[in-house]
């Protein structure tokens, strides 16, 4: 085979051209792939769960479609899925105890509309439970390596699809974000990872976390792929009222690589020009980018966004609050773990006293508490004034600039373990990244530099539904620094 | 008597009626909304089922039956609402949440004009809005430790729509009037069946006893009535607990009752302390509802004429009693069937004859074959040609009552009354043959009514009837009679 094990680091959009061209097939990426997570996920463990057969079934399907010459972008295409994605032929857990072997009789719009394409389904990829956390660390089957360095973490919620495409054993992942759970993992392992705007892509079938802040994106090696992977998940979707009747641009097509006369933003309240938490090596890989991107044309404007320091406490009201109310399904009645006692009361307490794990039960006892009578004005009520006026501060700043570059989290991977006995500590690594979901606007991360050996992130915002500028900055600063052509050592030293 | 002129203390009700709309699908899924006769947990789907990952899509059909219900009691409707989530856990709300209104309700105020004890009454209407109708358990018997609920989730999502009332209602029969007129206009508008029996149409009561003109009490919510009669006694029973209490000065807890229908009583199931924490707030799965101006004119175009504007017109177009009027348009479709046969240009002679007819043989009919209230067992082109036949003198009003059976099985008035042997005698000599055998097995009555005694004529026409098993017109048979005394 031409490509050889090198199938494994082929972008989407490279994959693309040599099945095309009948120079790959299919079956060979598919088995590339599978062989590359035998070798090496045991020590990763990116996935919960291995869909070997159902990707082998699909692989030829694809050869075949391919063959007839009716290829889809997706069609051959591996890609790892969150477990919080509902799938027929894999269990969907959350990487919850609640959910241990559940099997969803449908899937997610976006699972449906990748096997319309004819993508094949490598696996189920670990998460915290129920996207709650920025480590993997909270999940109830074992925490995602960073395949950088394996006694850190892969940041999280979506470690595994984040550590997938870094490492290697998936083409595309594809996960959600809520506070940053795409953006962080992704600039923790080094890829680009995507959260289109709120509404942009379907989120029936995915696993709520908090319903408003909620949207599934792409993990990927290349801004293209990312640019390739959206296209083929968004869209209006009848069954989630949530998601926009706005037609879906061809995002490769914007991309032009000219970046002349692209307005960019610089927020002070961002980090940069110095930050009570934030790595100096990350501070110094965004100051370069920063002049990368003017040196490329784009003129560099500051901005403020004055509202960013209350988003992160807001966030933690809003989020828990609606979890606590999306959680409140598993109750050991109808799916899932089931632990019985002699009363209807015991039975809920004992099922979610050992369903669900410690992060999982704060939220949701935080979000009780804020939604309580007699707390709610002061919580909920506030923390919605609070996250309008975040919004207010975006739609000002958008008025003047076409995007915004901030730094994707203030360092790079921390080791297993370091954060865990501090929550707050964890909740900052997505301080950068919740204004974004706060304001339902598109945000892209994708690698910058190094820092001791781990990747940086630089984290480009953009207008509501303007993923197209996003992407159109991301692939030209892409273009223009080696990083995207970097591969974690992972798995490569007996090779 | 309770609610006396010299009586200390006054009841003050406010009514909450559930109803379930009669849309075609759930609230939030495809799902079939009619669920009887359906097997457990066969109208079911993810969204109803409250599995992992699903989301909820308005059913417009049902904001439509809510806003036109809206409008027929005179609510304002906002051009802006919302959907929240209202918290609690049991085993028959799969999400543990249930989608309903919280402070942007879909229609604000109005009020149900209704007549109670002969007098017209207006009680104020608070909000109606919508939400989702709950699972339903079903508890099956076993040895202690073995018994075990079921959960049946067909009724889960099936649109409901909550009116709220306010506090103006006085006694339990007025109570039980209101709701008896709010389910007139429900089913009027054909939002809902009102069914109670079936868990159609749901009454809970907000009940405090007080002295008269002091400020309302602690109110007690009562629960669990199944019937119209079951709401009067729960509130009648109700009523002599809270005034027992007060009389001897002690005071009303507040709390929610449960109405025992077997022993007759109601039971405490909650004390104020152990009131539910419904922890509303805005669900995020739902946009906000924008109703534009045009929206609510052309759900306003669709508004039936009402009943009691229906009643007030039969009074004055038809000159029709109250009592006749109250039957005939208790149902919609009943005063639809009597209009339909008086006609547009009907006399009111014949828009009393058509009464006649529905309230008495027609609706007797319908009674004595079980049918619902809303559906006789005769169309209004089936009793036009009935009644035309009898006006015709084709058909005595006899016959006309005995195919009546026939044509609610699909015969012609005609044709059943032939082969039933009914239809009126046309051959003259066999009325004249009748005629003469009657004068001759009554020479008492002859001979009374050559000596001037009129009535006897009566006497005479019954004889001869009697002989043509009634078939003869009568007209016909006085005629003749008349023509053979004076021959003779
Ligand atoms: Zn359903």
């Amino acid at each position: 085979m031409a490509v050889g094990n090198g199938a494994v680091d082929l972008s989407a959009a490279e994959a693309r051209r040599l099945l095309d061209a009948g120079e790959l097939s299919a079956v060979e990426l598919t088995e590339a792939h599978l062989a590359r997570i035998e070798a090496i996920d045991g020590d990763l463990h990116a996935y919960l769960h291995v869909m070997a057969e159902v990707a082998r079934r699909q692989a030829l399907a694809a050869d075949a479609r391919i063959a007839a010459g009716h290829a889809a972008p997706m069609t051959g295409i591996p890609v790892a899925l969150k477990d919080v994605l509902c799938t027929t032929d894999a269990p969907t857990t959350a990487a919850s105890r609640i959910l241990d072997g559940y099997r969803s009789p449908y899937d997610a719009t976006v699972v449906a509309r990748l096997r319309d394409q004819g993508a094949v389904f490598l696996g189920k990829a670990n998460t915290d439970e129920f996207a709650m956390g920025s480590s993997t660390e909270n999940s109830a089957f074992g925490v995602s390596r960073n395949p950088w360095d394996r006694d850190r973490v892969p940041g999280g919620s979506s470690g595994g699809p984040a550590a997938a495409v870094a490492a290697g054993t998936a083409t595309i992942g594809l996960g959600s974000d809520t506070g940053g759970s795409i953006r962080q993992p992704a600039g923790f392992c080094g890829v680009v990872g995507l959260k289109p705007t709120y509404g942009r892509v379907s989120r029936f079938g995915l696993l709520a976390f908090a319903s408003s802040l909620d949207q599934i994106g792409p993990f990927t090696r290349s801004v293209e792929d990312a640019a390739i992977a959206l296209g083929a998940i968004a869209g209006h979707d009848r069954y989630d009222s949530t998601s926009a009747a706005i037609p879906v641009p061809d995002y490769r097509a914007a991309m032009t690589r000219d970046l002349r006369g692209t307005r960019i933003g610089v927020a002070e309240e961002y980090g940069i020009g110095g930050m009570e938490g934030m790595e100096p090596g990350v501070q110094l890989a965004i100051e370069a980018a920063v002049r990368r991107l003017a040196e490329l044309g784009a003129e560099i404007v500051p901005v403020s966004l004055p509202h960013t320091r209350y988003a992160l406490p807001t966030y933690y009201i809003t989020a828990p609050a609606e979890a606590s109310a999306n959680l409140a399904r598993y109750d050991g009645v109808k799916y899932g773990l089931a632990v019985e006692a002699p009363t209807l009361l015991e039975t809920y307490e004992r099922t979610r006293g050992q369903g669900f794990g410690a992060e999982v039960k704060r939220r949701i006892m935080l979000g009780t508490y804020a939604l309580s009578s007699g707390y709610y004005d002061a919580y909920y009520v506030k923390a919605q004034k609070v996250r309008t006026l975040i919004k207010r501060d975006f739609d000002d700043a958008f008025a003047r600039v076409d995007a915004i570059v901030a730094p994707t989290s203030p360092t790079t991977a921390f080791r297993i373990g370091a954060r865990t006995d501090d929550p707050y500590q964890m909740y900052l690594s997505d301080v950068f990244t919740i204004p974004a979901n706060m304001a339902g606007i598109p945000g892209i991360a994708l690698p910058c530099g190094f820092a001791d050996g781990l990747p940086v992130s630089l984290q480009i915002l953009g207008r509501a539904f303007d993923e197209a500028t996003v992407l159109r900055v991301a692939d030209a600063y892409e273009r223009s620094e080696p990083w995207a052509g970097m591969r974690p050592p992972l798995g490569r030293e007996v090779g | 008597m309770e609610s006396g002129g010299g009586d200390r203390f006054e009841m003050v009700i406010g009514l909450e009626v559930h109803a379930q709309l009669l849309t075609h699908s759930k609230m939030y899924c495809g799902c079939a909304a009619r669920y009887a006769d359906a097997a457990p947990n066969s109208h079911v789907c993810a969204v109803c089922a409250g599995l992992p990952g699903a989301l909820p899509v308005m059913n417009r059909a049902a904001v439509e039956f809510c806003i036109l219900t809206g409008l027929a009691l005179g609510a304002e409707i906002p051009g802006f609402c919302k959907l929240d989530r209202k918290n609690y856990v049991y085993p028959d709300l799969p999400k543990g949440y249930q989608i309903s209104q919280y402070d942007l309700p879909l229609c604000i105020g109005g009020a149900l004009e209704f007549a109670s004890e002969g007098a017209p009454k207006r009680a104020g209407i608070t909000r109606v809005h919508i939400e989702e109708d709950t699972g339903r358990l079903v508890h099956r018997a076993g040895a202690p430790g073995d018994e075990v609920s079921l959960v049946d989730l067909n009724r889960s999502g099936v649109p409901l729509m909550e009116i709220v009332g306010e506090p103006d209602l006085r006694s339990p029969a007025e109570a039980a009037d209101y709701l008896v007129a709010l389910r007139q206009t429900l089913r009027y508008v054909g939002a809902s069946t009102g069914n109670m029996e079936e868990g159609a149409f749901r009454c809970d009561a907000n009940v405090s006893v007080r002295e008269r003109g002091a400020p309302l009490g602690a109110k007690v919510e009562v629960k669990n009535m199944n019937s119209f009669r079951a709401v009067e006694r729960a509130l009648r029973f109700e009523e002599e607990r809270q005034r027992a209490v007060l009389a001897e000065g002690g005071s009303i807890a507040q709390e929610t009752r449960g109405w025992v229908e077997a022993s007759g009583v109601t039971v405490s199931q909650r004390t104020k302390e152990q009131a539910h924490d419904y922890r509303y707030f805005p669900e995020p799965d739902l946009p906000p509802l924008t109703i534009s101006a045009e929206m609510v004119a052309e759900i306003r175009d669709r508004l039936p004429e009402l009943p009691g504007a229906r009643r007030d017109r039969f009074a004055s177009r038809y000159g029709l009693d109250a009592k006749e009027i109250e039957t005939l348009t208790a149902e919609r479709e009943v005063a639809d069937v009597f209009e339909a046969v008086v006609g547009p240009d009907g006399t009111a002679e014949a828009a009393r004859r058509a009464a006649n007819w529905i309230v008495n043989d027609v609706m007797g009919l319908q009674r004595a074959r079980g049918l619902p209230p809303e559906q006789l067992p005769i169309n209004a082109a089936q009793l036009r040609d009935l009644l035309d036949a009898v006006a015709a003198g084709e058909l005595s009003a006899r016959a006309a009552k005995e195919v009546l059976p026939r044509i609610a099985d699909g015969e012609l008035p005609r044709a059943a009354a032939g082969r039933l042997n009914l239809l009126a005698l046309d051959d003259e000599e066999v009325v004249r043959s009748a005629v003469t055998d009657a004068l001759a097995a009554s020479p008492s009555a002859v001979a009374d009514f050559r000596a001037g005694k009129k009535a006897a004529m009566g006497r005479l026409i019954g004889e001869t009837m009697k002989r043509t098993g009634g078939r003869a017109k009568p007209e016909q048979v006085r005629m003749l009679l008349e023509e053979a005394l004076t021959e003779s």
